[in-house]
């Protein structure tokens, strides 16, 4: 191969790129970005395999089908998936170019997102209040560490969001906030799916 | 008096003036020297106005080569610490025999072997390799910057953060006693209550933020940014172990995030993840820290072997032997690393048959890291080898470390390592590589790549007064603790009763004196560099005939690195230029766009900083004060659109003039 092009060029090789296009700013942020939810998602795997390991360890204290209550999480569930599809619509305004709409259903989105993490405070709350801290055994330590830390990311992911608004709302889609919104959206989605592993392997196999 | 105790409290949280170990002599005296030290830096940076040119040219500074040069400063200090804490711990084993407790008390000692540790890999060894990469994998891959320039700049403030707390533990508290990995339950509030152990998590947790990012952007880079016609097949070798180095730190570092955040959880919440009672499980840290351990050690060594592959190819004049392959083993090895975590404590009780799985993957590692060596002698059989330093550290490589891996597939058989696991045999193995291995490489790749970096090349003289001093005293400070560890002394004692062991200590610490000569003699290096820097004075760009595009460029290179992109044709890219005759193109320059500096990153380091020290001594108002400013100051950067600006084509056509009249004045 490199014979080839030699033999070719030879007597005119080309060494300087005299006539040069600017790369866009940012051209590299979505696979950055990429690899950093790969490297976020590394750390909910020790998560989950943390849990894997500890999730028997009662230690004479409450037990699974004890205290998790499948309707609420249901509802908590359904918030969660809901926010993705209606962030999802987000980005189809953003493609038309729709900055009203586009903004109109971030703020669905993020009144989605509040409402999961309202929920899941409630959940908590509930729990110590019964007795279920997080203290009392490794059960218990490693499910409120591995919901806890998916929450905190749907937090950070709100403040971004309310960030992003007012953002869009002053500068409108240009091309640095669009960018963004296709990182936040990732994110988004990227705590989805991350959901949906907590909801499998956390609640429904523990109940059922 | 009780309401005044609260108030304290709630100020200061567990800060008291206790705190500071004024009653222990050793700090007082490295405190005042510190301290003189630091206020002579300050007032003469004060003195000559130094001040506003390192905030605007250096701190702030988004330049690739910039922020490795300030990476490298900071391992080299850093590197004193750590060796003086080596010193310390080589001269109490000397001294404590025949009824003598040495000179370091036991609680200190303790620190010492921990600090030295985790000093030496995070906050030497970590800062070398990524300084390096920073100033070399841009310009190899002919680029105007990384990906992400703002992100590196606050990934290097992110790690001189972690530097501030491990510092701040020598004179505010204390560091952690538990050695360098901090195993539960050992390191549990239970058994390890002051803040040492807070002060490792945290310096720990910020640098390693830095490193996550800077993980990200080396990836993003190599893979984005090459330029035209660099195919990775024909990547430079250094830059071929930089990506695998940094897909390892994005794959391993989330794993040591996690599992610090599960012992701080343990130790602050009270949670049970490691503990021994209600239900925690202290093996789950074992096997996840040494998931993000074992790879780290090819963090670290990769870059080194990619010094080596340039080295070797460079003063031998020729191309590398076994690229393909050198590629190839490279990328087994980056495999490889996470399949071997647990022969990092087979004598645990996992039983023969996993043993059995562990052991095997470990001994396979050697045969890509051989394939290395072998093409490393192979490129030097037949060429025409200029015994330069940087190939005299190579060669001092090829011996010790070969050696060092040795005795690491000995480590790697279960029954012999039920025999020596834990004992100075370990030590000796683990300082045979990462010394022989990281360390010899990055002075190869120091004074290699320094005329590049800073347009002069080092003293040789003085580089070889080191080199001797150091291979020679690394033999000596080493070789004895096999010999202990076959004996069965195993490691971080501080006293001995056996007569017949002291002079291997004695040896050992011979040894360690002769390595002090060889750091001294490196510093004095640097400093007759300087002051002989007209006479040192690399106009080409291109001292040692170098074969890789970083040579292609003046030195030091203008801030945009290439006034036009290079394009690549073949291996080795600039050797083949060389080859078939190129000319630089002096005219139809452009304007180059480049991103702006930014004092953002350090304000999010201090910050990050100042959350950390709070929480390690229970400030809880300024750990959330300093928290929302951080997630403030974040939101607030974004606000910032204009980043970036153009070099007008004509200051880019004055440098290029400059540098075509120097190679000119040469010929």
């Amino acid at each position: 191969m490199s014979e080839a092009i030699q033999s070719q060029e030879i007597g005119t090789p080309v060494f300087f790129d005299l006539d040069e296009h600017e790369h866009a700013p940012g051209s590299s942020t979505m696979l950055g970005f990429w690899i950093y939810l790969m490297s976020d998602c590394l750390i909910f795997a020790v998560l989950f395999a943390t849990y894997g390991v500890l999730a028997g360890n009662y230690a004479a204290g409450p037990r699974p089908d004890e205290i998790f209550e499948l309707p609420l999480l249901a509802v908590n569930t359904a918030m969660l998936l809901f926010s993705s599809i209606t962030y999802g619509f987000s980005m189809i305004a953003m493609q038309n170019r729709k900055k009203e709409a586009v903004l109109g259903w971030l703020i669905v989105t993020a009144l989605f997102g509040a409402c999961f993490v309202g929920i899941e405070l409630y959940e908590f709350a509930g729990l110590i209040h019964e007795g279920a801290s997080p203290e009392r055994s490794g059960f218990l330590s490693g499910f409120f560490t591995l919901v806890g830390t998916h929450g905190l990311h749907v937090t950070f992911g709100i403040i971004w969001m309310i960030t992003l608004m007012v953002q869009v709302y002053k500068r409108g889609l240009i091309e640095a906030n669009r960018r963004r919104l296709m990182c936040l959206s990732m994110f988004w989605h990227f705590l989805d799916v991350i959901w949906i592993g907590v909801f499998t392997f956390v609640y429904l196999i523990r109940v059922i | 008096m009780l309401g005044n105790t609260d108030l304290t409290r709630l100020i200061f949280g567990r800060l008291t003036l206790d705190s500071i170990p004024y009653h222990e002599p050793i700090l007082i005296g490295t405190f005042l020297a510190v301290a003189i030290g630091g206020a002579a830096v300050v007032g003469a940076l004060t003195y000559f106005r130094l001040w506003g040119y390192l905030w605007k040219e250096w701190f702030t500074s988004v330049d690739h080569k910039r922020i490795g040069v300030m990476y490298m400063v900071l391992a080299i200090v850093m590197l004193l610490r750590g060796f003086a804490d080596a010193l310390m711990m080589r001269t109490q084993q000397a001294l404590a025999f025949n009824g003598s407790q040495g000179f370091l008390p036991s609680h200190h000692y303790d620190q010492v072997f921990t600090a030295h540790g985790v000093i030496m890999i995070f906050f030497v060894a970590m800062p070398l390799i990524v300084g390096i990469m920073n100033i070399v994998v841009p310009l190899q891959i002919g680029a105007r910057d990384v990906a992400f320039p703002f992100l590196n700049n606050f990934s290097f403030w992110m790690t001189a953060g972690g530097v501030v707390l491990i510092m701040a533990s020598l004179f505010i508290g204390e560091f952690a006693r538990t050695g360098w990995l901090a195993f539960p339950p050992l390191a549990e509030a239970s058994n390890s209550p002051g803040v040492g152990v807070d002060y490792y998590i945290w310096g720990l947790q910020i640098a390693g933020v830095g490193t996550l990012l800077s993980g990200v952007n080396f990836l993003v880079t190599i893979i984005k940014m090459r330029a035209p016609g660099m195919t990775m097949m024909r990547m430079p070798v250094f830059t071929w172990t930089s990506l695998c180095t940094n897909i390892l730190i994005v794959a391993s570092f989330p794993v040591l995030t996690a599992v610090l955040a599960l012992l701080s959880l343990d130790r602050y919440a009270g949670m049970h993840f490691f503990t021994n009672d209600l239900g925690g499980n202290s093996m789950m840290y074992f096997n996840l820290i040494w998931i993000w351990g074992h790879p780290e050690v090819y963090i670290l060594i990769l870059p080194a072997f990619g010094v080596f592959s340039e080295v070797t190819a460079t003063f031998s004049d020729k191309r590398l032997f076994g690229y393909t392959s050198m590629v190839y083993a490279t990328v087994v090895i980056t495999i490889l690393a996470y399949l071997v975590w647990l022969h990092h404590f087979f004598t645990m009780g996992n039983g023969a048959s996993v043993n059995s799985f562990f052991g095997i993957t470990t001994m396979i590692i050697s045969i890509p890291t051989g394939a290395k060596i072998f093409n490393w002698l192979f490129t030097m059989y037949k060429g025409r080898v200029r015994f330069e330093l940087p190939i005299m550290w190579t060669i001092a490589f090829l011996v010790t470390f070969t050696l060092g891996g040795m005795t690491g597939v000995l480590l790697a058989v279960p029954p012999v390592d039920f025999t020596v696991h834990n004992s100075l045999f370990l030590v000796a193995h683990f300082h045979n590589v990462i010394i022989g291995g990281v360390l010899f490489g990055m002075f190869a790749a120091i004074n290699y790549w320094f005329p590049k970096a800073f347009g002069f090349k080092l003293d040789p003289f003085w580089g070889k007064v080191s080199f001797w001093f150091w291979v020679i005293g690394f033999y000596f400070a080493f070789m004895p603790l096999y010999v202990l560890g076959l004996m069965g002394v195993t490691r971080r004692l501080r006293v001995f009763h056996d007569p017949s062991l002291h002079i291997w200590f004695i040896i050992a610490a011979f040894g360690a004196a002769l390595i002090a000569c060889g750091i001294g003699a490196f510093l004095l290096q640097i400093f007759v560099s300087i002051r002989k820097r007209h006479e040192l004075a690399d106009t080409t760009g291109d001292p040692w005939n170098g074969r890789t595009l970083e040579w292609a460029t003046s030195s030091p290179p203008p801030h945009y690195n290439f006034a036009f992109t290079p394009v690549v044709h073949d291996l080795d890219a600039y050797a083949d230029m060389k080859r078939r005759g190129f000319s630089r193109p002096m005219e139809g320059f452009k304007p180059i766009h480049m991103p702006k500096n930014t004092g953002a990153g350090v304000v999010l380091a201090a910050l990050s900083t100042i959350c950390g020290f709070a929480l390690i001594w229970y400030i809880w108002w300024l750990a959330f004060v300093s928290f929302v400013a951080l997630i403030a100051t974040a939101i607030g950067h974004t606000f910032n659109y204009d980043r970036d600006y153009h070099i007008p084509a004509d200051e880019v056509a004055a440098s290029e003039k400059s540098f075509a009249d120097a190679l000119a004045s040469r010929s």
